[in-house]
């Protein structure tokens, strides 16, 4: 690491090339966060495959992991979307550990947390909005402006309550891609300027390193905090595009 | 006005949004100490709402942050 004060705490989010690949004028190089996302795909078809093989009644540890993030996840569409909610377990189950293991690997010092950039969170965050909007249209056809109209209000006021309807349904994949980025973002910049800190403050060092552990601690809660709430927001809004239109 | 003065001067009036986030994480976990005080039973449904309710409150605090980052460095 450079001396302190030199670097901004935002260099940790830079992107480096690893493996240049150009098409023409297209970009399409091997970077730090594509080995980075990589490493989070490898870790987790580990986690599943070494975890399920052992097909132990009463499961061991790793076995309990993966039964563990399976159950998880199988409940939170059970609970939010009912019998239906089992056909999409692989969507919600891939987002969630992809987001889950991306903060996580994030936490490792000196590596590199992907989740971190608005483009990977609204890649993720605009696919789920589309392939809802998708179902919805499916599963109801034209029927589907009956989810603008929110139900027992007099027709006097459906043109205010219409286009602000519509407005924070296209607001969703911009809250759900930059709620994850935001907090991706602060978190790391907050750790990597009171780190700073200590080096700056010499013998009274100790107190933002304090801080640090304490801050680094509250970003493990962030990182599944995250997660879920991007996985329970994916299920409400399947729920939404298939039973409140 | 200096650009960099004016620049400085709206990110600071941007953060003043993450009042309205701080009323509400509080507000959340308001609800969520006195329904778990009046039925205790119900601790464990009740605090998965409250996470729910508190990532989402948290986000508004984050959009205030993230269009002060954007003034700032925009």
């Amino acid at each position: 690491m450079a001396a302190a004060g030199t670097d901004s705490p935002l260099e940790q989010f830079k992107i480096e090339p690893l493996i240049p690949i150009h098409l023409g004028k297209l970009d399409l190089s091997f970077t730090n966060s594509s080995l980075v996302m990589v490493v989070a795909l490898v870790l987790i078809t580990s986690l599943l495959l070494v975890g399920a093989r052992p097909r132990a009644l009463v499961p061991g540890r790793l076995q309990s992991v993966a039964e563990l993030a399976y159950e998880f996840v199988a409940n939170l569409l059970s609970d939010t979307i009912g019998e239906e909610g089992k056909r999409y377990f692989p969507i919600v189950f891939t987002i969630f550990m992809f987001v889950l293991f991306g903060n996580l690997i994030g936490l490792v010092p000196f590596s590199f947390t992907f989740t971190s950039h608005i483009i990977v969170t609204f890649a993720l965050a605009f696919s789920v909005f589309i392939g809802v909007t998708i179902l919805a249209l499916a599963r109801h056809g034209l029927h589907f402006a009956r989810f603008f109209v929110p139900p027992g209000v007099s027709p006097a006021l459906w043109p205010l309550l219409i286009p602000i309807e519509i407005i924070s349904y296209l607001s969703r994949p911009i809250s759900l891609s930059v709620r994850l980025f935001a907090n991706m973002l602060a978190g790391h910049t907050l750790l990597k300027v009171f780190a700073g800190f200590v080096f700056l403050l010499g013998f009274a060092g100790f107190f933002p390193l304090a801080f640090v552990v304490a801050l680094s601690g509250l970003e493990f809660l962030i990182a599944f905090l995250q997660a879920y709430v991007f996985a329970i927001l994916t299920c409400l809004y399947i729920n939404d595009a298939l039973h409140l239109h | 006005m200096d650009l960099a003065a004016a620049k400085v001067i709206g990110a600071g009036l941007a953060v003043i949004g993450v009042l309205g986030s701080g009323i509400g994480i509080g507000s959340i976990f308001a609800a969520f100490i006195s329904a778990v005080g009046r039925n205790p039973a119900a601790r464990g449904d009740v605090f998965t709402m409250t996470m729910l309710g508190f990532a989402l409150v948290e986000a508004i605090a984050l959009y205030a942050l993230v269009i002060a980052l954007v003034i700032l460095f925009g």
